[in-house]
């Protein structure tokens, strides 16, 4: 009873993550029509740089969640760059976008090597979450249900972005069809970089608030990156309700997977891409076809 | 007109003659056996780059998970030798294990062309390279399969490094005129027909999902089979063969080179792996590289080295000539873009 | 028996009536010409007939032969070639080469992966054969790139005439000429000759209506008005359509 109980929470905790991951990673595919193959690097440079600063390691300690605002506006502002320099090169060319958004996260995952050494690095979790609460007979770590609260307030947050802002409103048009938004005068060249930096900021949080349940070590990168990949072809690109549905089950699947078939969890894991891609190949939620 | 296509011709095939020439005499000419085995590896990759180029150069069609293909001919070898089978048997498993493995990747990432082709390629080589690593008791996870010698056909032992360059180049040598035929048949001009207007070609009367199908088997069996050069050529195959660091390498060679060419991936494999032995000698900042020169070819030599040195050959040679006698038709042909 | 004959088309985009009720007949031989205004759903009627998109409801019979469930590139096979209003060429080729893709694609030599296409000479004669007949023969060798606007255009007409269609589609054939142009894509449609039939959409009615027997008059996807020039051209609700009155 509890093993299926501690397994579910697990999931919906990685789920959690995993939309934070994923959710910057549709928004920017819906918008710009690329797949930011930089993601998993995001992710993984956000969990060094904040983890850095929780240990001490840049001369300088910090509290966690400074750690994480930190390491959000870093790789935000990095992810900015990226698109404003090079992306930008390549305009129409989306082909070339891909390829400059792979070479980077070579890049990357490289320099995070020089930088941290190859033995991964642990994270503490953060003072006050360290414990565990009781429900009857089951108990749960703190840190996990904080998680998933973090992950349905910037689920909710992000919503009411999409939905009720004018920004929105404009990512909204730009996701549905980029030559209509150009023509109804929405500065779409800037509103790439918005999503471009949201995205990047989100990928670098959910990789600190990560940090201290699946610590940081090279290759971090490779395994997220998959995995974003796999919800957004699930849920749809571009839709905020495809990437929370399907980073809900990709969680469910990978940690229940990973619990019962660990020889097969990766097979497990990518059954539900080839059924969505038989079935319904434009995703759960998804308008078109990417 | 007609004299200068002959003279180009000759040419043509002087430089090819010579081509060869250097490449049969290699491993004489060579300083060492360790320059031999390198001749080896870029003559394997660039069977693969060579297959992969059909998709990405012929069809427009850019995969992500070949890497994958390549490595599961490889464990195909690796394992069916394991068991016990001879040479020749598991090459034969290893062939069909690549081209049905490729079919299933075709079936499921031809619903879409363009971006939805390459991410799902990406994530189906994922799945392979998840396979690799995990199913331990099937590949040995991160152990991998050793593989103990090598084939001796017709008793010509490929242990010996000189002699496996020889095979390898043999292999290469099929392959190049494998893919020159095809380019110039009837189906290589539908399928590049296909890559340029698939729209336009479906009302002609071709079936665009079809002829891309049969690209993506004339791939994979070249991917199979410089995966099992591969496996022979180190011995071991482990799931890092798989990764999409791999794909993403192999990619480098085709779009450096040239997309679509004959010689360009070929110069591709060359580049690449050159760079990378000559790298990892001194640093082992490969990742590294590896990207930079993906991200400096995407923006700075997009058509890739080879059409590239084409194009500036061309402009230094129309100069000279054109002095004297073609001034005409040079400037005709320089004023259309 | 009728050469095309289009019975209750209807096609919807979400929920946009593109095309209502649709019916059309079509006599072997005959030149009609569907006109209407912008948005009149006059390309969307063709790329049904040619099974570039699947209707809602309604079949499409060639022939006699009901060929709705014929997917596109068949119907090529059964006798139907198609230009297109926005020039859908092979750049990076030569015109003989995109006039051979069209006949390669009628036949099974299209599957050959061993042997020199340019060995397969017939496909070359035919190919200057088309272009003669839309005047574009000594340039056939011309890289697309280097052809003008007009020449593309007769281009498009050479691929499908090379096809050896039975019902032709004509989507606009003189859609951004030059009067001379204009001259010389009419001269070229004239000398069709009368075993084809053709099906035009055309905005330019003063070439257009000399050249039809039967017009159709489309607007917002229904069939308006339809008769020989002086019927559909006398028809007041023809002038309302046109003329807002």
């Amino acid at each position: 009873m509890n093993f299926w109980l501690v397994l579910t929470v697990n999931s919906v905790t990685f789920g959690g993550l995993l939309f934070l991951l994923a959710s910057g990673f549709s928004l920017i595919f819906g918008l710009m029509r690329i797949p930011n193959l930089t993601h998993g690097s995001l992710f993984m440079l956000g969990a060094y740089v904040g983890g850095s600063a929780v240990v001490g390691l840049l001369g300088f300690k910090l509290n966690f969640w400074l750690a994480a605002v930190l390491a959000t506006l870093t790789v935000a502002a990095l992810g900015a760059l990226v698109e404003r320099f090079l992306l930008r090169q390549l305009p129409g060319d989306q082909l070339a976008q891909v390829l400059v958004t792979l070479g980077i996260s070579f890049m990357a995952a490289d320099f995070c090597l020089m930088v941290w050494g190859g033995d991964p690095m642990s994270v503490a979790t953060p003072d006050g979450l360290g414990g565990f609460a009781r429900v009857g007979t089951a108990v749960f770590p703190l840190y996990r249900l904080a998680i998933i609260a973090i992950a349905i307030v910037v689920a909710i947050a992000l919503w009411l972005l999409l939905d009720r802002t004018r920004l929105g409103a404009m990512i909204r048009a730009g996701v549905d069809d980029p030559d209509m938004a150009r023509v109804v005068g929405i500065r779409v060249s800037q509103l790439f970089t918005i999503v471009f930096a949201l995205g990047a900021g989100l990928a670098a949080f959910a990789g600190i608030i990560g940090g201290p349940i699946l610590s940081v070590y090279p290759g971090l990168d490779q395994d997220m990156l998959p995995l974003a990949l796999l919800v957004v072809i699930i849920g749809g690109a571009g839709s905020l309700l495809g990437s929370f549905v399907g980073s809900i089950l990709v969680g469910f699947i990978y940690n229940f997977g990973q619990a019962l078939l660990p020889e097969l969890a990766y097979f497990v894991l990518f059954l539900p891409m080839l059924l969505v891609l038989l079935l319904r190949p434009q995703g759960l939620f998804g308008r078109h076809m990417p | 007109m007609t004299a200068m296509l002959t003279a180009n011709n000759g040419t043509r095939l002087a430089v090819l003659g010579l081509a060869l020439l250097a490449l049969v005499t290699l491993p004489l000419w060579m300083p060492g056996i360790y320059y031999v085995n390198v001749g080896s590896q870029i003559l394997f990759y660039a069977v693969f780059a060579l297959g992969l180029n059909v998709l990405v150069g012929y069809a427009g069609l850019v995969s992500l998970g070949h890497a994958g293909l390549f490595g599961i001919s490889a464990y195909a070898t690796g394992y069916m030798l394991q068991l016990g089978a001879g040479h020749s048997v598991a090459i034969v498993v290893a062939l069909i294990v690549g081209v049905a493995s490729m079919a299933v990747f075709a079936l499921l990432s031809l619903r879409s062309s363009g971006i939805g082709f390459i991410m799902i390629t990406l994530a189906l080589g994922e799945i392979l390279w998840g396979l690799a690593y995990r199913w331990i008791s099937l590949t040995g996870g991160d152990n991998g399969i050793s593989v103990r010698g090598r084939p001796a056909p017709f008793g010509y032992s490929l242990t010996d490094p000189v002699h496996f360059y020889y095979a390898a180049l043999a292999v290469f040598i099929v392959a190049v005129v494998m893919v020159a035929i095809f380019v110039r048949s009837p189906f290589g001009a539908s399928l590049m027909g296909t890559r340029d207007q698939p729209r336009r070609m479906n009302a002609l009367g071709y079936h665009v999902w079809m002829i891309r199908f049969y690209a993506c088997l004339f791939s994979g069996l070249l991917t199979a089979v410089s995966g099992i050069l591969f496996v022979y050529y180190t011995n071991f195959i482990s799931p890092q063969t798989l990764a999409l660091t791999s794909s993403a390498e192999v990619l480098l060679m085709v779009i450096s080179g040239g997309p679509g060419t004959l010689l360009g991936p070929i110069v591709g494999a060359a580049l690449v792996v050159v760079i990378k032995t000559v790298v990892s000698g001194f640093i082992e900042r490969w990742n590294f590289l590896l990207g930079a020169i993906f991200v400096a070819i995407v923006i700075l030599v997009p058509e890739g080295i080879v059409p590239g040195t084409v194009r500036l050959w061309q402009l230094i040679t129309r100069k000279r000539v054109s002095a004297p006698a073609a001034n005409a038709e040079a400037a005709s042909s320089e004023a259309a873009p | 028996m009728s050469a095309l004959t289009v019975t209750g088309l209807n096609k919807s985009f979400g929920g946009l009536h593109v095309t209502r009720g649709v019916n059309l007949d079509i006599q072997p031989g005959e030149r009609r010409l569907i006109i209407g205004p912008n948005g009149a759903g006059k390309t969307t009627l063709f790329n049904l007939i040619t099974g570039e998109l699947t209707p809602d409801t309604g079949t499409i019979e060639l022939f006699g032969q009901d060929i709705s469930k014929v997917p596109s590139r068949d119907r090529a096979h059964r006798g139907m070639a198609r230009t297109y209003q926005i020039i859908t060429l092979f750049g990076k080729d030569t015109i003989i080469h995109n006039v051979r893709l069209a006949l390669l694609g009628l036949s099974p030599t299209r599957w050959n992966p061993w042997t020199d296409l340019r060995r397969h000479g017939r496909f070359t004669e035919q190919g200057h054969k088309a272009l003669a007949r839309v005047g574009l023969s000594h340039i056939a060798d011309r890289p697309l790139g280097q052809t003008s606007y007009g020449e593309r255009r007769r281009v498009e007409i050479a691929m499908a005439l090379a096809q050896e269609p039975k019902v032709l589609l004509l989507d606009e054939p003189f859609a951004g000429l030059s009067i001379d142009e204009r001259r010389d894509v009419h001269k070229c449609l004239m000398a069709i000759p009368r075993d084809v039939t053709i099906v035009m959409i055309e905005h330019n009615m003063d070439v257009a209506l000399e050249f039809a027997e039967r017009i159709t008059l489309l607007h917002f996807g229904e069939v308006i008005v339809e008769g020989n020039r002086a019927e559909v051209v006398n028809d007041p609700r023809t002038r309302e359509v046109y003329l807002g009155h």
